[in-house]
């Protein structure tokens, strides 16, 4: 499949130049006129306008007064901003880090043992299994374990008490909630690394892990010498697009505790939203989303640079 | 031999523990009130009750929503297809002046988060007398979606055999016509991967949906749910209809299309 392409290798996008026609060019940019109107009209203008905002004092109506970097020196100095940001990190661990590891562990197992053993159906079985999450908008995820966790009626606190133990309010224990948030996203994203690595690993020559198992090297050797290093390309297209979901998390927030109970799951696109809807700091909440702009495209140059790096030394 | 069936039991308790919300859910769901507050929430149900869900789907209006979300994520995804092409076939086929920059400015709008939009986004769409409608929506997601379709497609397109243009140029057909009579018909099988993507893509968007949609009969289904939790008039049961509603249009869109998913879920990964 033509599409695989460009998420396996994503060099090819900057490969070599197609050799040079002959044919004539020149006319072609009339296609681009509409999405020249339409991306000035919905990407271009709202985003410098959201930055000229961040430099103002303005409650969405009348005029906006201008001040400098106020917002972001108030910025640097809210402790609610770096809790949000500290929240923002955990959440990397649970959506990009965790699902990662746990991912690579389950699709060689799926791959390299399940599916030699048992056969590929078996393989195909338990991948759809744990990528079931995936198909859920993340808010209808929020909203399942929403349910689960209700302190009142959800089932885990009945399930828990089945052992004793004491009902407790997941989401609405300020020690408590960020872990379960965690948990739940842990739950949602596993799916995707799952199959992501399980399809990079088709490339792989299974004469390299029969040569590898007839020298007598263990699974885990096979697994660090072999897996990691074939797919490499996929880890790190995993680890950018996990950590970039990370970093814009809004829905399960949203949904599962509002950033409380007292900001215990604050993060920076729910704080923007605070200050843009509901305490009317339009200014301060512009700030916010273009710092959170700024982190998310320095993550991203910093993972194709090394993805860059890798490239060129192979 | 131990060995052997122990990590395939491990592997699948935990890929029963992965369904266990989906199947908690529809227990819950499919359980009279009555049922639940005399055996909680983990036993099998009495009999099938689906008044509980009937009564949600009515209540909120749950076809409207339905519609709603249908309407706008079909759009989206036939609309950003057509711009992605047509943007495509100028950096890809075309080749124009300047094509690595506007494939970076193309990449940046697809990391740029939504909250760096919204606000603006807000103001304007007020302005032009599209906030709070479907329309205003399809617009913007439109947008945002070409700019991962163009930086996809414009790759592909970039190896399309020039020899089949060059025929087409010598038979006389123009630039349009050789768009639409050759590139789009031998590009199908990644336009409807494309096509899929949006679809669903659009399908799950709350972030957005939320602020721009605050009437209850433009609502999505992610954005009618979402809004209700909390809400005091909601039980146990109903609480878990409300969930299992917003779980089986995905669950029914992922077996439709399951086949063209995972041969192009890698497609997802750039995004």
């Amino acid at each position: 499949m033509a599409v695989h392409a460009p998420a396996v290798r994503p060099k090819a996008v900057r490969g070599p130049e197609p050799r040079p026609r002959r044919r004539r060019t020149g006319g072609y940019w009339v296609f681009l006129l509409p999405s020249a109107v339409l991306f000035t009209a919905v990407i271009l203008v709202p985003f410098l306008m959201n930055i000229g905002i961040s430099f103002t004092r303005w409650q969405g109506i009348g005029d906006p007064r201008w001040l400098g970097i106020d917002n972001y020196t108030r910025l640097f100095a809210d402790e609610r901003f770096w809790a949000s940001f500290r929240n923002n990190l955990a959440l990397i661990v649970a959506m990009a880090i965790v699902p990662t590891i746990v991912g690579l562990v389950l699709a060689a197992t799926l791959f390299d043992y399940v599916g030699r053993k048992f056969g590929p159906r078996t393989a195909g079985t338990l991948r759809a299994a744990y990528y079931l999450p995936q198909v859920l908008p993340v808010a209808i995820a929020g909203i399942v374990w929403g349910w689960i966790m209700h302190p009142r009626y959800g089932a885990l606190n009945a399930f828990l008490g089945l052992f004793g133990a004491e009902p407790r309010s997941w989401l609405g224990d300020p020690g408590w909630a960020l872990p379960s948030v965690m948990l739940i996203m842990v739950w949602f994203q596993i799916g995707y690394p799952v199959v992501i690595f399980m399809a990079g690993l088709q490339r792989v020559d299974p004469a390299l892990y029969e040569a590898a198992e007839m020298d007598g090297a263990s699974w885990w050797r096979r697994f660090r010498h072999i897996t990691i290093p074939q797919i490499r390309p996929e880890i790190y297209v995993v680890l950018l697009t996990c950590t970039i979901a990370a970093l814009k998390v809004f829905g399960p927030i949203f949904v599962l505790t509002r950033g409380g109970p007292g900001g215990a799951t604050l993060v920076p696109s729910y704080f923007s939203y605070q200050n843009f809807f509901e305490k009317a700091n339009v200014g301060y909440g512009a700030a916010i989303a273009t710092v959170l702009t700024l982190v998310i495209i320095v993550v991203t140059a910093f993972f194709l640079r090394i993805q860059d790096n890798e490239d060129g030394q192979s | 031999m131990i060995r052997k069936y122990s990590v395939l039991v491990s592997l699948a308790v935990l890929a029963v523990v992965m369904l266990v919300p989906f199947a908690i859910v529809t227990l819950n769901a499919l359980r009279s009130p009555q049922d639940y507050s005399a055996n909680g929430p983990l036993s099998l149900p009495d009999g099938l009750y689906l008044d509980g869900i009937v009564e949600f789907w009515n209540r909120v209006d749950f076809g409207g929503k339905l519609w709603n979300s249908l309407l706008i994520s079909g759009s989206v995804a036939v609309l950003a297809v057509i711009l992605s092409v047509l943007n495509a076939y100028a950096l890809g086929i075309g080749r124009v002046r300047g094509r690595v920059w506007i494939m970076v400015v193309f990449l940046v709008a697809n990391t740029l988060p939504q909250e760096a939009l919204v606000y603006p986004l807000y103001y304007l769409s007020k302005q032009a007398g599209l906030y709070d409608s479907r329309l205003g929506v399809i617009i913007i997601f439109t947008v945002i979606q070409s700019a991962f379709g163009t930086y996809l497609l414009a790759s592909v397109l970039g190896r399309f055999p020039h020899e089949i243009l060059e025929a087409a140029a010598i038979d006389g057909a123009g630039k349009w016509r050789a768009l639409w009579r050759i590139v789009v018909p031998i590009s199908r099988p990644t336009l409807s991967v494309l096509l899929i993507f949006f679809f669903i893509w659009t399908w799950n968007e709350f972030f957005l949906p939320l602020i721009f949609l605050i009437s209850n009969e433009n609502q999505t289904v992610p954005v009618a749910l979402g809004v209700l939790q909390g809400d005091k008039m909601m039980d146990a049961t109903m609480s878990s209809a409300s969930a299992l509603l917003g779980i089986l249009p995905a669950v029914v869109f992922f077996l439709i299309f399951q086949r063209t998913l995972t041969r192009g879920v890698t497609v997802g990964a750039i995004k």
